[in-house]
Order: structure tokens, then sequence, then C-alpha cells
């Protein structure tokens, strides 16, 4: 398979990269500086597209990969590959479902804590030495918190189980209510966000969901509420999040994904009732080796003429 | 203002002023937020407002008293209760109960009132957050963020964590606190072992009666249990070497449990991976080595201060002075085993 061009779009993985050169042609995007001239040189050659959260393959590139026959996502989201274009073209998209799914949870979780407890805000006091000059002041408890996930998918539900093993009632806002589960239902987000404390986002990235959390919604959430956001950054209306926060009109933010990433709004630098990670929801060693055996196996399936692993188109 | 006292059937003769008379040694946390409430139920005798040294106050003052409010700071030893002859109650507002001698209290027929299972959640969920904020470091990528660097150092990428399923937590101190830990570490698909001082046959986990042998076969070890002479300095080097390098401690108990200067040097060594701490030996001093350490998060003594649990201290502490003073059974009294 040596001879098969694969081109992966951005730095994602080291172990990754070794693994696809050892086995392909591989062609690492970002060392071309002239993008276009690049493609041109190579389309006849390049049968892959090996993508991630970041970047994957939008219209354009797969215009101009005349012979592309699967898309393998490093990701579970596959809000960067355009999916309808792969459908017409019968190009094969591949993700990365249940081996992230606890990690992101956990995030999640901990993420949760650390606002309403103050983790990482109590951890500079006591580096700066202000503990000797007086205590810290009280935070507010996590257990029994109602919790409210949007998107009771896989990751939802783990969050839901981890939760529930805090004594907090779980209630959900999904497209469909799921029969014979005990969570609370609401038909609307903005229902959901006026009765739970803490707000989880956990729904793909689409159309119907940009900007899910809007204005009405943090409102709605209020000066006590909590938002965590471990799905994708355009969930969010962020100028609207970020005025929020700083007016004090939303309690706090647990945020591991943001809309232009790596940029965060510098606003928020400032506020101790927010915690900022930078999408690491899938980042663990164990994780990301786990995801790149899931990639390498889609694209040997496929080449191999062999049923895929985790097919989405 | 409502007659407190009425409700609760009380002797009139333990009023002073139309209130109950509680000797009070040094403030608890719960005197700051709720003291202006607990003073129209209570009259305090406030002994470290005096000038006089403790032992001259208590002489002068504490013939009648039969109450006492602690905060878990100032021993109670043998000496004091006897200054206060007429001491039939201690309530007392801490977590741990090594403040005070409680076999002179076994003799005197002291009661003592428990701050009980109240704090059991919240430094459950401290423990819990800490064990994540090492492993998945939260409190790193947040000053990360926070610097610009994510932005700004574009051929760098944030180190990777450590997943928290299917690893070893061995939980020291199988008490409240730590079955409230193993309830949720489980949802977290982590395997639970511990060690108590004395196996728990009702539970389902692995016994280690060995807190050294736990280590061996952990990859986290979680110090739940109270400050006594056994425990004192239980987690020393050669327990710290045989949770190894990729291990992780966590600490929401007492300081002294782990031998401290011991524990900063397996860090600084790299001897075990990563540490979660709560308390310290000499709080508020915390070994300075600690702050260059980007695997190890720091806590000042804040596992039980959620405004929720302090107002519910609160209720509980006029619940059993109530309780006692009315001679009816207290609502969390120490029971020994």
């Amino acid at each position: 398979m040596e001879s098969i061009g694969v081109l992966i779009v951005c730095p994602m993985n080291t172990y990754l990269e070794q693994e696809l050169e050892k086995r392909f042609n591989l062609f690492k995007f970002w060392n071309f500086p002239d993008k276009t001239q690049f493609l041109n040189t190579h389309k006849n050659s390049i049968r892959a597209v090996v993508g991630n959260a970041t970047a994957g393959a939008d219209a354009e590139l797969i215009e101009a990969l005349p012979k592309l026959e699967i898309v393998a996502s490093f990701s579970v989201g596959l809000d960067k590959v355009d999916l309808g274009k792969c459908k017409e073209k019968g190009i094969r998209v591949t993700n990365t479902p249940d081996v992230l799914t606890e990690d992101v949870a956990d995030l999640a979780i901990g993420l949760s804590l650390a606002v309403l407890r103050r983790l990482c805000e109590s951890d500079r006091y006591v580096r700066s030495g202000k503990w000797k000059k007086g205590d810290y002041k009280l935070t507010t408890k996590f257990t029994g918190k109602t919790v409210g996930i949007i998107g009771l998918g896989r990751i939802g539900m783990a969050i839901a189980k981890r939760a529930e093993a805090f004594s907090c009632p779980i209630s959900y806002y999904s497209r469909t209510e799921k029969a014979d589960l005990k969570y609370k239902y609401y038909p609307s987000v903005v229902e959901l966000a006026s009765n739970c404390h803490i707000l989880i986002v956990a729904c793909p990235l689409t159309e119907e969901t940009r900007h899910i959390i809007n204005r009405e919604v943090i409102d709605a959430l209020g000066p006590k509420g909590v938002l965590i956001n471990i799905g994708r950054g355009p969930h969010v209306d962020e100028p609207e999040l970020v005025s929020a926060l700083v007016e004090g009109r939303l309690g706090g933010a647990g945020l591991d994904v943001f809309e232009h990433e790596p940029y965060v709004p510098e606003e928020l630098f400032g506020l101790e009732n927010v915690v900022l990670t930078p999408h690491v929801g899938s980042g663990t060693v164990e994780t990301r080796k786990e995801m790149a055996d899931l990639v390498l196996g889609n694209l040997e399936a496929h080449f191999l003429n062999k049923p895929l692993i985790t097919p989405v188109v | 203002m409502e007659n407190h006292n009425h409700e609760a059937n009380i002797n009139q003769d333990y009023l002073c002023n139309g209130l109950l008379q509680v000797l009070v040694l040094e403030p608890p946390p719960v005197f700051k937020f709720h003291g202006e409430q607990l003073s129209k139920i209570f009259h305090f005798l406030k002994a470290w407002e005096s000038p006089l040294p403790l032992h001259q106050y208590l002489t002068i003052n504490s013939q009648s008293v039969k109450a006492v409010l602690s905060a878990g700071t100032t021993p109670i030893t043998p000496d004091i209760i006897r200054l206060i002859p007429s001491l039939g109650i201690i309530v007392t507002t801490s977590a741990g109960l090594n403040h005070i001698d409680l076999q002179e209290c076994r003799r005197r027929q002291i009661s003592i009132a428990i701050a009980g299972t109240l704090y059991s959640e919240d430094a459950a969920d401290l423990a819990v957050g800490l064990l994540i904020d090492v492993f998945r470091k939260i409190s790193t990528a947040d000053r990360y963020v926070r610097r610009g660097l994510w932005a700004s150092q574009r051929d760098y990428q944030f180190p990777l964590g450590s997943k928290l399923g299917g690893k070893q937590v061995g939980i020291v101190g199988l008490g409240s606190i730590g079955l409230n830990v193993a309830k949720r570490l489980e949802a977290f698909g982590c395997n639970i072992l511990y060690n108590s001082r004395k196996k728990k046959p009702s539970v389902p986990y692995p016994y280690y009666p060995d807190v050294c042998d736990l280590a061996t076969h952990c990859d986290v070890l979680i110090i739940c249990c109270g400050l006594t002479d056994e425990t004192h300095h239980m987690i020393n080097k050669k327990v710290l070497l045989e949770l190894g390098k990729e291990g992780v401690i966590i600490n929401v108990g007492r300081g002294a449990v782990i031998d401290e200067k011991e524990m900063v040097e397996c860090l600084v060594q790299e001897e075990i991976a990563g540490a979660g701490l709560d308390v310290f030996e000499s709080e508020p001093n915390v070994p300075k080595e600690l702050f260059s350490l980007e695997n190890v998060v720091l806590s000042p003594h804040r596992a039980v201060h959620s405004e929720e649990t302090l107002m519910a201290l609160c209720d509980l502490v006029v619940g059993n002075f109530e309780a006692f003073f009315s001679n009816k059974p207290l609502l969390t009294p120490l029971v020994e085993d």
C-alpha cells in the first residue's frame, strides 16, 4: 500500500503520522506553502484524506482531489467534512466514535467541578502566597445540582451516568424524546436552561445546532447558572456568552471549545468563574492511540476491500 | 424575634440573658458566615477575645458552663476539661476529632456531637475534582490558555493527559468520605480498592490491610482518613515508591497523614507522577517546591467549604445544642467503635 497517496490536513498525532508514513505515501499538507500547486501536482495520487476537529475535507478540497475515495476523521465530530459532497461522489467517511466517549464525559464533569468549586482559581490563590493572608472564600456545592444535557447520544449518556453518581437530577433536550429513560425531557433548550443549574452541550454541530446557546438560553440559565461546552465552539454565540459572563448575567462557564480556535476571547482571561481548556476533550495518551488505530484500521480495511470499522458515509 | 427556647422545651436554668450559654475557644468558620444568626440563640463566651491566657479565663468564667463549641484547632485536653467542671457537651464543627481527648470525655461522661457526614459529599466532590484535574491537566490548561499560549505557540501541542477509566484507585480510609469517593469514581470506570483500620464486610471492593501493599496495586491513592497516632506519616517514602512513577496521590484527609517532605522529594525527583492536595502539614504554609510543578494541583483546605454545607452546619450546631439542653438525643452523637 506504500504507493497509495494519503493527505493529512494538519498535525494531530505523532504516532498516527508515523504509522501512516510506514503504510502509505503520506503527504503532510502543512509542509506545502503553495497549497494550490501541491494539489495540482499530486491530485491523481491522493486517494485518502485524514482530518480532525480542526480541519477536514470541505467541498473545495474534495473537488480538487478527483481520486479521493475515503475521508477518515481523527474525531467523532464531522462538522469539518462536507458529508453531502462525499455522499454525492461516493466517497466513504469514517470517524472515531466510542473510544473517546469516556474521556469527553470525564472532562465535562471535571470542568463542572472546576468551575463550581473554583479549583483553578484556588490553585492560583495558593501558588501566589495569598493563603498565608487569609482563607479562600466559599464555593458552590456540586453534589445534588440539576444537570441539563443537550444531546443524549453516547457522550451525553456517559455524562448523565457520571453526574448521577453525584446525586445530580438529570434533564435533557434532544431532537426527539427518548423512551424508557428516567431523565426529564424538555422540548426546548430554553426550557431546559430555565430548569437546570449546570447546562452541558453534548450534541453534534450541524446547521440546526449552530448557536444553539444564544442570548435567550443564556438569560434562562441565569446569574447562578453554569454552561459547560465540550461540543463545538459554534454551538455557542460566543460574543453573547462573553458579555453575559463579564456582566454577571451568567454564573460561570467551563469551555473546552471556541468559535475560532486557538483564539479565545481575552475578556475571559480575567474572570474567576470560567475555566478554559485548549480542546482537550479526547486528549489522553490512551484515547488518542485508540483513535489513531481506528483511523489506520478504517483506511486499511478500505484499501483491502474489507468492511469499514466505523463508517458514517 | 421568635422564641427559639420555648419550641425546644429547654430547661430555663440553662439560660443566660434568655439565651443558651455556650463557651467557644476559637471561632469556627460558621461564625464568620452565620455568627449573627447564632448569637440570637446562644450567649457565647468567647475565650479567644479575652486578653487572659486560656487557663485563667476558664477558671474565672467556666464554672457553670455546660456546653462548648469547638472549631477543631484548640486542643481540648484533660487540663482544659478539668477547668470546666459542669461540662456536658462538646459540639465540634471540624471533620476530624484528633483535637479532643476522647478518653477523658468518656471518663467524665461528656457527650460529643460531630459534624457527621455533613462534609462527606463536598470532600468527595473535591477529591474527584482534584483527581480529574491532575489526570487531565485542567488547571495547567487553564493557565496555558489564559497566558495566550494556545494562540501564540502554534507548533506546540499541549501535553496529553491520562485516562481515568480502568485505573486502579486505592482509597485510604473507607468512612463516609471514602465511600462517597468510591461511588463517584465507579461511574468513571475506575476499579476501587481500599485500606481501612478494619475490613468492611458489606463493601464489594478488595481490602488491603497494609497500605504499602495497596500502593503496589494502585495507579492512584486517595487519602480520606482522619489523623491519629497510627495514621501519622502513614504515607511514607516506601509507600510512595510503591505507588510508582505513574502514580498519583490525592489528599483530602489531613496533611500529616503523608510525610510531606518525602512526598515533595518524590514529586521533584519524578518518583510519582502527580498530586492533588487540599491539606498540608503546616497550613497555610505550603512547600515552595510545589509551586513550580505543573503536575500538582493545590487547594487551600477548602474541601468542605461550600455555602450550602456551611448553612447545613449552622442548623446542625443549633440542633445539637438544643437537643442537649432539652434532654433529647443528639442529632449527630459521636459513636465510637
